[in-house]
């Protein structure tokens, strides 16, 4: 593979990209906000197949007269295949269900296969919302520990704000195109944190033993090395896991799809990151060998 | 690195083997009594209804506080304590009292305390109270006493919708407690739950009363499901505890479904005694406050069975059977959360994944080969090793695998891969300085073993917490992720390199390129 591409010239580029990009994506979080689906909103969500001959007005149309809050209706996947979406006005309004689908049944006059129904009270949603932000927040803490006991505190610095970087940035594209935010997305999310995890700990391995190695040279030319050290990794890496999520992507079904290209932009971002937001850190806090030896009764292999 | 004693390599061929045939037991058709496991499937693809059901006490907290209020009047009574302004709340009762300290002192009194028991277990009293100004309190259950009822409630809820969903004959419900207030309810193969949820969102509190213009013990004004406003007496005759039985049966003269039920011998004494004195009058049957029936009392009912006659379909007439046998439930429970897939789509999810299962594998294993050529094979030799075993482990604790979990599998095998190319760089690298090339591999699996050690256990972190704080589906991804971390290491640090030294030991006069 390619050898020897240097880095570190264009880490004051790729940073000033980091940066933008990063407060643009909190800019679109705050304002635009995410799209939340049920399960952090609350709300019923029906997944139904028709015969192709219906169309998405005339499924929103007979719901509309219900007056049952906001109504959301799009294709999903194959030709005649609908996902509503209703946001309820009421709580525990248990009749609902029956209702809508006793509605869908009557005005649409053909057979309507009900496939997967789905309601989140008000109550559990914000639950879920709350218990989801725990466990990202908890697992970016593990991460930061872990990390503090295996290396300095400078590469735990490091290592947390590339995280918090891939998980903002990816945060931010699906706000920007509005794609749902639910329990799979939170799941890829920590998967992308743990994906992005260790793509950085490969290089601040190699960054680690090579500034005991090579103690004469600038941390940003042992940053440069190690990088171009492991990049063969880095990238076959990436590919072999891209293989794996865009199969699911194209064939795994509706469901996973969120799922999937959450996480295929997680790696891509993941990956980019570990190169030129984890590293530069590095040079950033001015880490040489001597701040490896003045921590040496950690466990340095 | 590179040296195996034979023990090693008899064990470690021996745990892939061992583990891998179990995998082989999720394409048996038959049931085999010895081996008898299989990875189950979760609700997405099997297809079923989860529902989450949450008890909503407020009604039995103004019941319970209510109670209190006869024993609170006769204890401060009985000590010649004054009060006035007694009041009875939703919550809550106030009172103003003469002396605040003597009624602290009765209040939370630890001997023979009847009024406010005091709570071994979570060293609290049942009530408490706090004083608003001149002399006025208000008395509410502490919040342990709240959790008592609660608790009290909920254990008596599960027991109730157990029994409700049982006697329907759904195969293996799962019903489990969630939390302090909740009740979690898994239907696998229910296509629709709408009859499970209607039996369960009724309360089933059945009582027979008088129908009277007035009563001693006051009146309510009820609506019967014809439309009728009937005045009824506030005394219950008899309740649904009286009980033993009660089934669907049909009446020969107009074909009318009805629902008859056998009294025990105390609701048999009551409800002969009542009929026996009020023939003529009408006797209301009155389930969650609403009027079934209020039948003429044309002759005594000494047998103790009976019959409800209402205006029934015969479904209707069976599941009020069916209610009035499981018993009552003590609060009206809500549904707060349901999810419920239909078994064609979760046939096509499973159809999907496993397609893109298949596909993925493929194109990994065609990229490491292209990329590595016979190191390739070694690592998909591990891959193929790794995919069985974590299939295997599943099946042995019998885990439940999702579609999430699916997807889990798949990402396992992009990401399993790493190891291995860690490993096979790392030893590049120390090919090009390194003459001897079975040096090289020694110094390079133990210098890239740190380095795969610590980015594995970085995403076995996220897979950990994803399992304790997900829901449903999405352990079910924690669970193949993290376990397919542990099968990668596994396979990785000792199949691959024994693999691996087979082949350097035999070309160890020959360069070798990776």
């Amino acid at each position: 593979m390619i050898e020897n591409i240097n880095f570190v010239s264009k880490f004051r580029i790729a940073n000033i990209a980091s940066i933008l990009i990063f407060f643009l994506s909190i800019l679109f979080i705050i304002f635009k906000g995410l799209n939340y689906g049920i399960d952090f909103k609350g709300g019923t969500l029906i997944e139904m197949r028709t015969e192709q001959s219906i169309n998405a007005a005339s499924i929103r149309e007979s719901l509309n007269s219900m007056n049952v809050g906001d109504i959301n209706v799009k294709k999903f996947g194959k030709e005649g295949d609908y996902l509503i979406k209703v946001e309820e006005k009421k709580k525990n309004n248990s009749e609902l269900i029956p209702q809508i689908k006793k509605n869908l049944s009557d005005s649409l006059n053909s057979d309507v296969d009900f496939r997967r129904v789905e309601n989140v009270g008000p109550k559990v949603s914000s639950e879920l919302l709350e218990s989801s932000i725990i466990a990202i927040s908890l697992a970016l803490a593990a991460m930061l520990f872990y990390i503090w006991v295996r290396f300095e505190w400078q590469f735990s610095v490091g290592s947390i704000v590339a995280l918090l970087h891939d998980v903002v940035i990816t945060l931010g594209i699906f706000s920007v195109l509005s794609l749902e935010i639910n329990l799979s997305i939170i799941a890829a999310v920590l998967t992308i944190v743990g994906y992005s995890m260790n793509d950085t700990v490969v290089i601040y391995d190699r960054i680690r033993e090579n500034l005991l190695k090579y103690t004469k040279i600038s941390i940003s030319d042992v940053a440069n090395l190690s990088i171009n050290e492991t990049l063969s990794r880095t990238i076959i890496t990436s590919i072999t896991t891209l293989l794996a999520l865009v199969s699911i992507y194209v064939l795994g079904g509706e469901i996973l799809r969120g799922f999937s290209f959450a996480m295929i932009l997680g790696v891509i971002i993941g990956t980019y990151s570990s190169i030129f937001v984890a590293s530069p850190i590095l040079k950033f806090f001015k880490v040489s060998y001597k701040t490896l030896e003045k921590e040496k009764e950690k466990i340095v292999p | 690195m590179l040296n195996f004693s034979k023990i090693n390599i008899v064990s470690i061929y021996l745990i892939v083997f061992l583990i891998s045939i179990f995998s082989i037991l999720n394409f048996q058709t038959k049931d085999n009594i010895y081996f008898d496991k299989k990875v189950n499937l979760g609700l997405d693809l099997q297809g079923g209804s989860y529902l989450l059901l949450e008890i909503n006490s407020d009604s039995l907290v103004e019941e319970k506080i209510q109670s209190k209020v006869i024993p609170i009047k006769k204890l401060l009574r009985d000590n010649n304590l004054n009060f006035t302004n007694f009041k009875i709340n939703k919550q809550s009762l106030d009172l103003k009292v003469d002396d605040l300290k003597k009624f602290d002192l009765l209040f939370f009194s630890k001997k023979e305390n009847l009024v406010n028991p005091y709570l071994d277990n979570y060293r609290s009293f049942e009530l408490d109270y706090s004083s608003l100004e001149d002399n006025r309190v208000q008395i509410m259950f502490s919040k342990f006493g709240l959790l008592t009822i609660n608790n009290a409630a909920l254990k008596q809820s599960i027991e109730i919708v157990r029994r409700r969903i049982d006697d329907i004959g759904t195969k293996e419900p799962t019903i489990l407690q969630r939390g302090e207030k909740r009740i979690l309810v898994e239907l696998p193969g229910l296509k629709d739950p709408e009859r499970i949820k209607k039996l369960l969102g009724k309360t089933a509190q059945l009582n027979f009363r008088l129908v009277k213009e007035n009563s001693e013990f006051g009146i309510d004004e009820l609506i019967s499901e014809n439309g009728e406003k009937l005045k009824v007496s506030k005394r219950i005759i008899m309740s649904g505890e009286n009980l033993i039985d009660a089934q669907p049966s049909i009446q020969n003269q107009q074909n009318q479904p009805t629902v008859s039920f056998t009294l025990d011998r105390l609701g048999a004494q009551k409800f002969g005694r009542t009929t026996t004195d009020n023939v003529g009058k009408r006797l209301a049957i009155v389930l969650d406050n609403k009027i079934i029936s209020a039948p003429n009392i044309n002759e005594p009912i000494t047998s103790g069975n009976g019959m409800i006659s209402g205006n029934f379909t015969f479904q209707e007439a069976t599941d009020l059977a069916l209610l009035l046998r499981s018993g009552a439930l003590p609060t009206p429970l809500d549904i707060v959360e349901e999810r419920t897939v239909g078994p064609d789509l979760g046939e096509d999810s499973i159809k999907s994944g496993l397609i893109s299962l298949i596909v993925g594998f493929f194109l990994v294993i065609l990229f490491m080969l292209y990329k590595y050529k016979i190191f390739g094979v070694i690592a998909n030799t591990a891959l193929i090793a790794n995919l069985l075993m974590l299939i295997g482990i599943l099946t042995i604790l019998e885990a439940t695998l999702t579609l999430p979990g699916i997807a889990g599998i798949i990402l396992t095998v992009g990401m399993a891969v790493d190891a291995n190319v860690l490993i096979f760089e790392r030893i590049k690298e120390e090919l090009k300085t390194e003459k001897s090339s079975i040096h090289a591999f020694d110094t390079g699996y133990s210098k890239a073993k740190i380095t795969v050690l610590d980015a594995n256990i970085t995403t076995l972190i996220a897979a950990v917490i994803l399992f304790a704080f997900g829901s449903g589906p999405v352990k079910g991804f924690a669970i193949t992720l993290g376990i397919g971390i542990i099968t990668t290491l596994f396979t990785a640090y000792f199949l691959a390199r024994h693999l691996t030294s087979i082949l350097v030991l035999k070309n160890k006069n020959r360069e070798i390129k990776i």
